[in-house]
């Protein structure tokens, strides 16, 4: 990835660099390593899903790496506490961009039922989040069906002038948005 | 106490019976008989012709159990009307606080629902919920059921609170869509015993 990466500052914003966007997303979606981020009964979960029935090895995703030096991905599994939350951050920095987490079940995702002093209220808190899986814990389909999404989401990522453009547009879109304290209820 | 001067003050160790609990003594036969290895190694081989057990998710999906508790919907009336009367009983239930509920009153102008009130705004927020059915439990107009749907997964957190309209079930054959009168000649506890049958056309709300 690093020759694409150094690639991509050099290329103006055409089909050359549409061409590159494609093979990047392309080969970093089909070999996406998972840290082991296991903390709570989600991990349980996961580790089905890379067991046979369910097979994640079906998407290149079978490794899952304990040096997160070698991870893209990590499934922060569970529910974080807020002496736990150092250590995910400490992880995440660790680990070499391009990288991604998703959010695996309702504790990691917000807090879920234990809104306390001593969960962390969505590891969003600590990490920039992908994808939120709802569920508790959510069965392993599910957790397939959030790989495949940020798969998706892996494959249309931009590269180069073209990031910057679309880094520009959300922006303008947050600062264009609804305030919260004009939304109703849990929106709020 | 004529001990004080004492300076022998380490008392002395009780009696462990450590002596009495030897190890198991090791014993080493040397490696298995070779009739033994090759049945192990035939559980090896035999598994080489195995169906895999390996469920090809993505293409296909394997149904649930009957009563898998997945994505909430809020159930209507034969004639359409919405079954939520905005009580607050399924919010007060929740024990992760992941539901929303502001009712208000039918009006003649606007009936939602059959009886006095109806759910105005209804929101669940499924990054809180934990799935339990404890909402379904003490909901009193069996308007809030479980489907067995599950791919939940999405990017924001603003998604994942779902509204009144992403929970509704659809209208099906012989409904219409609400505010609509009620059935005529017929009051809430009509309704809940399962007597209207499907919309009258009376019903029809006439756009002038």
């Amino acid at each position: 990835m690093g020759l694409i990466v150094g690639l991509e500052e050099k290329l103006p914003s055409g089909l050359v660099l549409t061409s590159v966007e494609k093979l990047a997303g392309y080969m970093r979606k089909n070999s996406l390593w998972p840290a082991t981020f296991g903390l709570a009964c989600c991990a349980i979960e996961m580790m089905a899903a890379g067991a046979g029935r369910y097979d994640l090895a079906r998407f290149g995703m079978e490794v899952f790496r304990a040096s997160p030096r070698q991870a893209d991905l990590m499934i922060v599994a569970g529910r974080v506490s807020n002496k736990m939350a150092p250590v995910l951050r400490q992880i995440y920095d660790q680990m070499a961009a391009p990288k991604w987490v998703i959010a695996m079940g309702a504790c990691a995702s917000s807090g879920g039922m234990f809104n306390n002093y001593a969960i962390v209220q969505g590891v969003d808190h600590v990490v920039p989040v992908d994808i939120y899986l709802p569920g508790c814990p959510p069965r392993p389909e599910m957790l397939m069906d959030a790989i495949l999404k940020l798969h998706d989401q892996i494959f249309d990522e931009k590269l180069g002038p073209n990031r910057a453009k679309v880094i520009q547009e959300v922006e303008a879109a947050a600062m264009a948005a609804k305030p919260t304290h004009q939304l109703k209820g849990l929106l709020a | 106490m004529a001990d004080l001067h004492n300076h022998d003050i380490e008392p002395t160790r009780p009696d462990l019976g450590l002596e009495a609990v030897s190890s198991a003594p090791v014993v080493n036969d040397g490696p298995a008989p070779m009739g033994k290895q090759l049945l192990g190694f035939w559980v090896t081989f035999r598994a080489m012709f195995k169906k895999p057990n390996t469920v090809q998710y993505p293409e296909v999906k394997e149904p649930t159990a009957e009563r898998f508790h997945g994505r909430h919907q809020l159930n209507r009336h034969p004639d359409g009307l919405e079954k939520c009367i905005g009580c607050e009983l399924c919010a007060w239930a929740c024990p992760a606080d992941a539901i929303y509920v502001e009712g208000a009153a039918n009006t003649p102008e606007n009936t939602m629902s059959p009886g006095e009130r109806y759910g105005k705004v209804y929101q669940i927020n499924y990054l809180r919920c934990v799935f339990c059915g404890l909402c379904i439990e003490a909901c009193p107009t069996r308007a809030l059921t479980m489907t067995n749907e599950y791919e939940l997964a999405d990017n924001s957190r603003e998604s994942l609170i779902f509204e009144k309209q992403d929970l509704l079930a659809p209208l099906r054959a012989g409904m219409l869509m609400p505010p609509h009168p009620m059935y005529p000649e017929m009051n809430d506890t009509n309704y809940y015993k399962g007597d209207v049958p499907h919309a009258h056309p009376s019903q029809e709300v006439k756009n002038d």
